[in-house]
C-alpha cells in the first residue's frame, strides 16, 4: 500500500479574517486571565486587547479584542468566550453592522531645527496634539483608526521617532442601540 | 470577589445563622444534599476537618492520594447523576487534584472540589504548601473561586454546585484560605439563582427541531450518533432516545462515553464507533446521508481524518454547549439545548406530523448494514491454552449481566475491549476516562461507584500497568468495606503503547514492558483484600464466580495473551472507510501515512 492518499490535501486554505469583538464581563479577579488563557490555551491570535471597567455600579468591564482566524475558528472563539462563566455578552462588531474603532497613541519624537518643524507640520495634518515638549523633543497624542496611527508613526520615523505607546483598539457600534 | 455574579432572586426567608467558615462548608454541603465527600486532610484545611469531626450530616471518605479522591468523586457523580465532592489541602493537595479536575472537565462530570489555601495575609508570599490554586486550575475547571471574605463563602459554595451541575456539567474549585475557615459570618441557605451572565440554554429552538424532523423523515440512509451528553442529561434523555430510535427505525451508534444510553442488545444498535469501533458503525458513519449527533462532540477519536469524515451526509447536531458545535466538523443544522428536552420535542413533532419515511430506502440501508455486520469485525481467534483478553471480557459479561453491575475501567487496550465486548444495556453503568484518557482512573472511580451503590457489583476492568498508578486506593476500599473487584487483564505490557509500537515503530518496544510486576495475589493480601490469579481459560468461569461471591475487595490477576492487539482500528489520520481488521495487522505500518504518524 502506498503512503499517498486519494483524499484531497488535509488543510484546505480557508481565508483568514480579522474581527473586532466586544466582551462584557464581570470585573472580578482573574477574569482577564480567563480570557487571555482561553486564547493562549487554544492557540487563537490576539492582535489587540483593551480592558477597563465601564459600568462601576454593576462591576462590569468591557474587553475589546481584535483577533484573526478562519470563519470556523472565529465562531469557536466567540462560542468559547461566551461559555466562560463571568462573560455576559460577546458581540462581533465586524459582522453585526457598522462600527467605529479607535485607538490612542502617544508618540515621542526627538530632533532639532527643520526636523522639529516637519514633525509639527505632520502632527498638524494628522490632528495630533502636542502634550509634552522640550527644546529637543515632542510627545504627540493622536487618536484615530489603527491605520491612521500606523501611517503617522511611519511618517515620524525619519523625523526622529523615539518610542510609541498605544492603547489598543476600543470599538463601539454605530447607531442608537447598545450591546 | 466584590460583587455576586449570581444575584439571589429572593433573600433567604429565615434569618441567617452565624457560624465559622468551616461550619459553613459543612452546612452548605448538607444543604446541597451531599452525603459523602472524598478527601485528604492537611494543614490548610484543618478547621474544615475539625468541623467534619463534630457532625454526622456528611460522611468523609479518606483516600490515599488526592487524585484518587477526585476520580472517586467522578465515579460517584457519574453513577448517580449527583454532584461529586472533594476536600483537599493547599499546595500538593491541590496540585495532586489537577489530573482529576482535567479528567472531569474533559468528560463533563459535575464536581465541587474544595481546596484549603494558606491564610489570606500569606497569599503571594511563597508560604509553606502555598500554590496559586486558582491560577493552576483555571484552565482545567468549568469555574473556580478564591474566597477572600467569609461573607462571600455561603453564596460561592451554593453557586459552585449550581455551576457544576447545570448546562454542560463540569468541575468547580472553591479555594478557601485558612483564616476564612476560622472567621465567623452569617450563613444563608441556597436560593433560586438569577444569573446575569451564566444562563445555559436547555430548550431547543422549535423551528430547528421541526426542520430536523423533516430532514429525518426525508433521509434515505439516516444514523444516530450519540454521546456522553445523553447520559449526562439524565435517565429521561436515554428513555427519549430509545423511544425516538424505535419510532424512526434508524440505526444507532455511540461514542465511548455514550455507551448504555441505548441497549446493546437491541438489533438497531451498531456498536461503538471511532478508532476502535465496529466495522458497521464506522461504515455507516461514512456512508450515511443524514447524521443525527446527540450529545456527542466530533472528537478526533471519532472522526478520524476530518476532511474525509462522512463526506456525503447532512448533519444535525444537538448539544447543550454551543462551543461544541462546528468546532471540528461543520454541521448543517445545529440545535443548542439539553438532549432530553430536544429529543422530547422531536418525538412530539415526529408524532404530530404525518411524515412518511422512505421505507424502501431504509430497507436497502439496513441490507447494506447487514453486509457490514457480516464482516464480524470484533471476531478474534480464541485459544484453549491461553486466555484471550476479549474472551475474558465476554465471560465477565456473561457471568455478571444478570446482576446489578457497574463497570469502570483504566485506560488502554483493556478499556477498548471492555467497550467492545461488555454489553451495556442501561445508562450510568459505565465509568471510563474518555476525553483525558487517565490511567489510574478505574479503581478510585469504582470506589466512588460502590459507595453510592453499596449492594451492587462494581468491577474495575484494568490493565496491570494502569492499576499500579492508583493502587494505593485499595487501602481505601478495604477501610470502608467497599467490595470493589479489580479485574486485571495482565499482559505485562502497556498494551496500547505496545500495539502502536508494533504497528508504527517497527516493533521497537521502548519501555512498554514491565519487567518487575508485583505478585498481585500477595499484593491483595497485603491490603487485606482477596487475591485471585487465573492463567488458563478453563479456570476462568469458576474464578470469576469466586470473585463475585467474595464480599471483599478483590484483585483478580487474569493472565492474558501478551501479543493480542485491539481491532478494528482506524489508524491515525485515516478515514472511517479505511479501518483495519485483525488479520490486516501486518499491513498496518504501510497503511499509516507520515502525517498520520504525527497524530496521537
Amino acid at each position: 500500500m502506498s503512503t499517498t492518499t486519494h483524499y484531497p490535501a488535509q488543510t484546505t486554505a480557508e481565508k483568514v479574517e480579522s474581527r473586532t469583538l466586544c466582551v462584557l464581563v464581570d470585573n472580578e479577579p482573574g477574569v482577564l486571565a480567563r480570557v487571555v488563557g482561553l486564547f493562549s490555551g487554544r492557540g487563537y491570535n490576539i492582535d489587540s486587547l483593551t480592558v477597563s471597567e465601564t459600568e462601576h455600579q454593576k462591576h462590569l468591564s468591557r474587553i475589546t479584542i481584535v483577533t484573526r482566524g478562519t470563519p470556523m475558528v472565529l465562531e469557536q472563539i466567540k462560542n468559547q468566550l461566551d461559555r466562560l462563566v463571568p462573560v455576559h455578552r460577546v458581540i462581533d462588531l465586524t459582522t453585526t453592522g457598522p462600527a467605529i474603532a479607535r485607538e490612542l497613541a502617544m508618540v515621542k519624537v526627538r530632533g532639532t531645527g527643520d526636523q522639529r518643524m516637519e514633525a509639527l507640520r505632520l502632527a498638524d495634518a494628522f490632528r495630533a496634539r502636542v502634550i509634552d515638549a522640550t527644546t529637543e523633543s515632542f510627545v504627540f497624542e493622536i487618536t484615530g483608526a489603527s491605520d491612521k496611527i500606523e501611517s503617522f508613526i511611519n511618517l515620524m520615523l525619519p523625523v526622529g521617532l523615539v518610542e510609541v505607546s498605544r492603547t489598543g483598539v476600543v470599538a463601539i457600534a454605530r447607531g442608537p442601540d447598545g450591546m | 470577589m466584590s460583587e455576586a455574579i449570581v444575584e439571589a432572586k429572593t433573600a433567604s426567608a429565615e434569618p441567617g445563622t452565624e457560624m465559622t467558615g468551616a461550619d459553613m462548608v459543612i452546612k452548605a454541603l448538607a444543604d446541597q444534599g451531599v452525603e459523602h465527600i472524598f478527601g485528604y486532610p492537611g494543614g490548610a484545611v484543618l478547621p474544615i476537618y475539625d468541623a467534619l469531626f463534630q457532625q454526622n450530616m456528611v460522611q468523609h471518605i479518606l483516600v490515599r492520594h488526592e487524585q484518587g479522591a477526585v476520580h472517586a468523586a467522578e465515579g460517584y457523580a457519574r453513577s448517580t447523576g449527583k454532584v461529586g465532592t472533594v476536600l483537599v489541602t493547599s499546595g500538593p493537595g491541590a496540585t495532586n487534584a489537577v489530573t482529576g479536575l482535567t479528567d472531569a472537565l474533559c468528560d463533563s462530570v459535575p464536581l465541587v472540589v474544595i481546596t484549603g489555601q494558606v491564610p489570606t495575609h500569606l497569599i503571594g508570599n511563597d508560604a509553606f504548601q502555598e500554590c496559586d490554586t486558582v491560577g493552576i486550575t483555571r484552565p482545567c475547571t468549568k469555574y473556580n473561586y478564591l474566597v477572600k471574605s467569609v461573607d462571600d463563602l455561603p453564596r460561592v459554595l451554593h453557586e459552585a454546585f449550581h455551576i457544576a451541575s447545570s448546562g454542560r456539567p463540569g468541575p468547580v474549585v472553591v479555594d478557601i484560605p485558612k483564616d476564612i475557615q476560622f472567621a465567623r459570618g452569617t450563613y444563608s441557605k441556597p436560593t433560586e439563582f438569577a444569573h446575569k451572565g451564566y444562563r445555559p440554554r436547555t430548550k431547543g429552538d422549535a423551528e430547528k427541531i421541526k426542520q430536523a424532523v423533516a430532514m429525518m423523515a426525508a433521509a434515505k440512509r439516516p444514523l444516530f450518533y450519540t454521546g456522553g451528553g445523553v447520559i449526562n442529561s439524565g435517565p429521561a434523555a436515554s428513555a427519549k432516545l430509545r423511544e425516538l430510535v424505535k419510532l424512526t427505525g434508524f440505526p444507532i451508534t455511540s461514542t465511548l462515553m455514550g455507551l448504555g444510553a441505548y441497549p446493546a442488545a437491541d438489533p438497531q444498535w451498531l456498536g461503538m464507533l471511532g478508532m476502535h469501533g465496529t466495522w458497521e458503525a464506522n461504515w455507516s458513519m461514512h456512508d450515511c446521508d443524514l447524521m443525527i449527533a446527540v450529545g456527542s462532540r466530533f472528537d478526533d477519536r471519532i472522526t478520524g481524518r476530518i476532511d474525509a469524515f462522512s463526506p456525503g451526509s447532512k448533519k444535525i447536531h444537538i448539544d447543550i454547549d454551543p462551543s461544541s458545535i462546528n468546532k471540528n466538523v461543520k454541521v448543517d443544522l445545529p440545535i443548542v439545548g439539553d438532549c432530553g428536552s430536544v429529543l422530547d420535542d422531536m418525538l412530539r413533532v415526529w408524532r404530530a406530523s404525518a411524515l412518511k419515511p422512505d421505507k424502501k430506502a431504509h430497507e436497502a440501508w439496513w441490507a447494506q448494514i447487514a453486509k457490514w455486520r457480516a464482516k464480524k469485525s470484533l471476531a478474534y481467534s480464541n485459544s484453549k491454552v491461553i486466555i484471550k483478553p476479549q474472551y475474558a471480557i465476554e465471560r465477565l459479561y456473561e457471568l455478571t449481566k444478570d446482576r446489578d453491575t457497574y463497570i469502570t475501567t483504566e485506560v488502554g487496550q483493556h478499556q477498548m475491549w471492555a467497550a467492545q465486548f461488555y454489553q451495556f444495556q442501561e445508562p450510568k453503568r459505565w465509568m471510563t476516562s474518555g476525553g483525558l484518557g487517565t490511567m489510574g482512573y478505574g479503581l478510585p472511580a469504582a470506589i466512588g461507584v460502590q459507595l453510592a451503590h453499596p449492594n451492587s457489583l462494581v468491577v474495575d476492568i484494568a490493565g496491570e500497568a494502569s492499576i499500579l498508578m492508583n493502587m494505593q486506593e485499595m487501602s481505601t476500599a478495604v477501610q470502608f468495606g467497599l467490595p470493589v473487584k479489580v479485574f486485571i487483564l495482565n499482559n505485562r505490557y502497556m498494551g496500547m503503547v505496545r500495539q502502536w509500537q508494533e504497528l508504527l515503530h517497527g516493533g521497537r518496544y521502548s519501555h512498554s514492558y514491565t519487567e518487575a510486576l508485583p505478585d498481585f495475589v500477595k499484593l491483595a493480601e497485603a491490603y487485606h483484600a482477596h487475591g485471585i490469579r487465573c492463567e488458563h481459560p478453563d479456570e476462568l468461569d469458576g474464578k470469576i464466580r469466586e470473585m463475585i461471591e467474595v464480599r471483599k475487595p478483590v484483585i483478580f490477576d487474569c493472565v492474558v495473551d501478551p501479543s493480542e492487539n485491539c481491532f478494528p482500528m482506524i489508524p491515525s489520520g485515516r478515514a472511517h472507510n479505511e479501518m483495519l481488521l485483525g488479520d490486516a495487522a501486518t499491513r498496518v505500518e504501510d497503511a499509516i501515512t507520515e502525517a498520520g504518524k504525527m497524530l496521537v
